[in-house]
């Protein structure tokens, strides 16, 4: 039998769902006015018209966008550090955690140490930076000239991420290893067959984890790739609102959409990849966080 | 029969005498030849070694190798030079830093209670958003409705910091020749909470408003995400607890003091000295990205006044020891408060 509401429930309801509701448009709300404004024309944009929906549309906001190279190559470059940074980042994370994962590994708890520290403390920005320019001239002596390599493999490891698979290596059932052993499986074996397949959800939150913090670097992408053709779209955006915003620049603006349209449309290009995935990744999204790296 | 001999014989109950113990003859000899024995042991598993080879260099070259280069702090900086042939200066970088009423030790302090506020400031407002916001998602009932709610709250938790931070100058800047006034500006304007003057010149000019700003748009940009989290712990209460309290006559108000509140308490808990630990390590590329000339007065952090002296001008040595001092005060703070979470909880955070 269904209990009828008391007054405070009632009250306590209300209110939940009105704030809710508030909060949940003001999250959306910028998104929204973003694609208004790459619409919009130019009278409606420089005189702060545009509310919800666009006034006077126009697209060719949008299409300079599309039709600029630099926009182009900047995704490409970003799909390239996604990709292979993941992978590297992903590889170098699976086996560290899976050999920290055995019990009989020596020094165990010194080579948990060694990453747990760097979580705790980091030398900071400049010796960071002499680093990766130390680590520069020594890729160029071997023939690495693309920074986009460096980027790849010296950036983006996270030892939080290591410790969630390490975590999950652990829970997997010895018996289960034992058995694969007895079989005649070697370590590697082990591993791709027994391991991988049984952590997989873990597996996948940690590559998005990885992904998502490629897709969006910026700083030592912008710091340490020279070529600008080689910047990803991160450092684009943020180099064309730097020339957007400066008035002197845009001083000879003689389209029919404002230069803050542009800005809009790009911005607005920039998450729609990421609004497609969204619901796919999500629930890894969500799992992550409940697991937290929170161990007994 | 000495005690030490004890250890090497045991009794063997079918022949009534004593034998030597095998196993003690091999712990012996571990502890005589130790790095004999780990040699041969790696030997024989190298493949599961191996393993961890590319994590260990990974690490070594490019998480330790610069706190190596940290040695630089007490030596003159010498652009040539590595560290170990530099001239040893002591700790003149960080007197400097410290004393002296010199421009850089009145911005270096200046950084360091601009980051102590920020965080002090995310405590007192973003820190309980989140929990909030799961109670709120907790009294919805119908799970399509709640999905919806949660999807549009999350969402912007996906949005990179660049394109976070570009949007919000976009929509709180101020108007000039070539750029209308951010619609943000422009409502608060027209509410008449800022002044046309300073909607004009544009929000993130005002050093006043800086950490609002900044607060703002770290609650719009985590507090979705965070509360599933709080949200998990919710909904982790049993029913019956509430119907026993509903029996008990127990109200909305009294069911969340009595109920709610002491499940989810061992996770605020836990958040909350998480937060607490770091409250020195404030992410520099949001206030990169944010402030500029006019703001440096309260949004200047001491990465940011790192990466001002130490990247974009050459006073790498002086940089680098202010950075350092902080996240030493931040290691600290966060070995602290992990400390007490696992006394608090028995549960530790790594």
């Amino acid at each position: 039998m269904k209990r009828k509401l008391e007054i405070s429930e009632l009250i306590f309801k209300i209110i939940s769902y009105t704030l809710l509701a508030v909060f949940s448009l003001a999250c959306l709300y910028p998104f929204v006015y973003a694609i208004s404004s790459a619409l919009s024309g130019y009278d409606p944009v420089m005189d702060g018209t545009v509310v919800l929906f666009p006034k006077e549309l126009q697209f060719e906001a949008f299409s300079r966008m599309f039709n600029d190279n630099l926009f182009w190559n900047s995704y490409s470059n970003t799909l390239f550090l996604a990709f292979y940074g993941t992978l590297w980042a992903l590889g170098v994370a699976i086996l560290g955690g899976y050999a920290l994962s055995k019990k009989r590994l020596l020094f165990r708890k010194t080579f948990n140490f060694f990453l747990v520290f760097t979580m705790w403390f980091s030398a900071g920005l400049v010796p960071q930076y002499l680093n990766y320019l130390a680590t520069q001239r020594v890729f160029a002596k071997v023939g690495i000239n693309d920074d986009k390599w460096l980027v790849v493999i010296a950036m983006g490891m996270a030892a939080m991420n290591i410790i969630l698979l390490r975590n999950a290596f652990e829970g997997v059932p010895s018996e289960i290893e034992e058995a694969a052993i007895v079989d005649g499986a070697t370590e590697l074996q082990v591993l791709g067959k027994v391991y991988i397949p049984m952590t997989k959800s873990t597996i996948a939150t940690v590559a998005l984890f990885f992904a998502i913090s490629r897709w969006n670097g910026y700083y030592w992408a912008r710091q340490m790739i020279r070529d600008s053709n080689e910047h990803p779209l991160q450092v684009f955006i943020r180099l064309k609102l730097e020339e957007f915003q400066d008035p002197e620049q845009m001083a000879g603006w003689r389209e029919a959409y404002a230069s803050d349209s542009v800005i809009y449309a790009l911005i607005v290009c920039s998450v729609i990849p990421i609004l497609i995935i969204y619901p796919f990744i999500q629930k890894y999204f969500a799992k992550g966080t409940n697991a937290g790296g929170v161990k007994e | 029969m000495s005690a030490k001999a004890a250890d090497y014989l045991i009794f063997d109950e079918a022949t009534q005498t004593y034998k030597e113990d095998p196993e003690q003859v091999v712990r012996d000899d571990v502890e005589k030849h130790f790095w004999l024995h780990v040699g041969r042991t790696i030997l024989k598993d190298w493949r599961l070694y191996l393993m961890l080879v590319p994590m260990l260099l990974v690490f070594l070259f490019w998480r330790y190798f610069p706190m190596y280069e940290l040695l630089g702090c007490f030596k003159r900086y010498d652009e040539i030079l590595p560290v170990s042939d530099r001239l040893f200066t002591g700790f003149s970088y960080f007197k400097q830093l410290l004393v002296g009423g010199s421009n850089i030790s009145t911005e270096f302090w200046r950084a360091l209670r601009n980051t102590f506020l920020l965080s002090f400031y995310g405590l007192c407002f973003g820190f309980p958003m989140p929990i909030i916001l799961a109670l709120f998602f907790n009294e919805v009932r119908s799970d399509v409705t709640r999905s919806v709610f949660q999807v549009m709250t999350y969402l912007p938790k996906f949005m990179s910091t660049v394109v976070m931070t570009s949007l919000t100058i976009m929509l709180v800047k101020g108007a000039s020749s070539m750029n209308g006034m951010g619609v943000v500006s422009q409502a608060l304007v027209n509410l008449g909470l800022i002044t046309k003057e300073m909607g004009e010149s544009g929000l993130l000019n005002q050093p006043g408003l800086f950490r609002a700003i900044y607060q703002i748009t770290g609650i719009w940009e985590g507090a979705g995400y965070d509360s599933i989290v709080f949200f998990a712990a919710i909904i982790a209460i049993s029913p019956t607890s509430y119907e026993a309290a509903q029996i008990d006559g127990a109200g909305k108000m009294a069911q969340m003091r009595y109920v709610v509140l002491p499940s989810i308490l061992s996770t605020v808990v836990i958040m909350l000295i998480t937060r607490i630990g770091h409250l020195l390590s404030v992410g520099y590329e949001k206030v990169l990205l944010l402030y500029n000339l006019n703001t440096y007065v309260t949004a200047d952090v001491v990465s940011t006044f790192a990466q001002r002296y130490g990247i974009l001008s050459n006073n790498k040595g002086i940089a680098s020891a202010a950075e350092m001092m902080n996240n030493l005060i931040g290691m600290l703070l966060v070995i602290g408060a992990n400390t007490i979470a696992r006394k608090a909880s028995n549960t530790s955070l790594y």
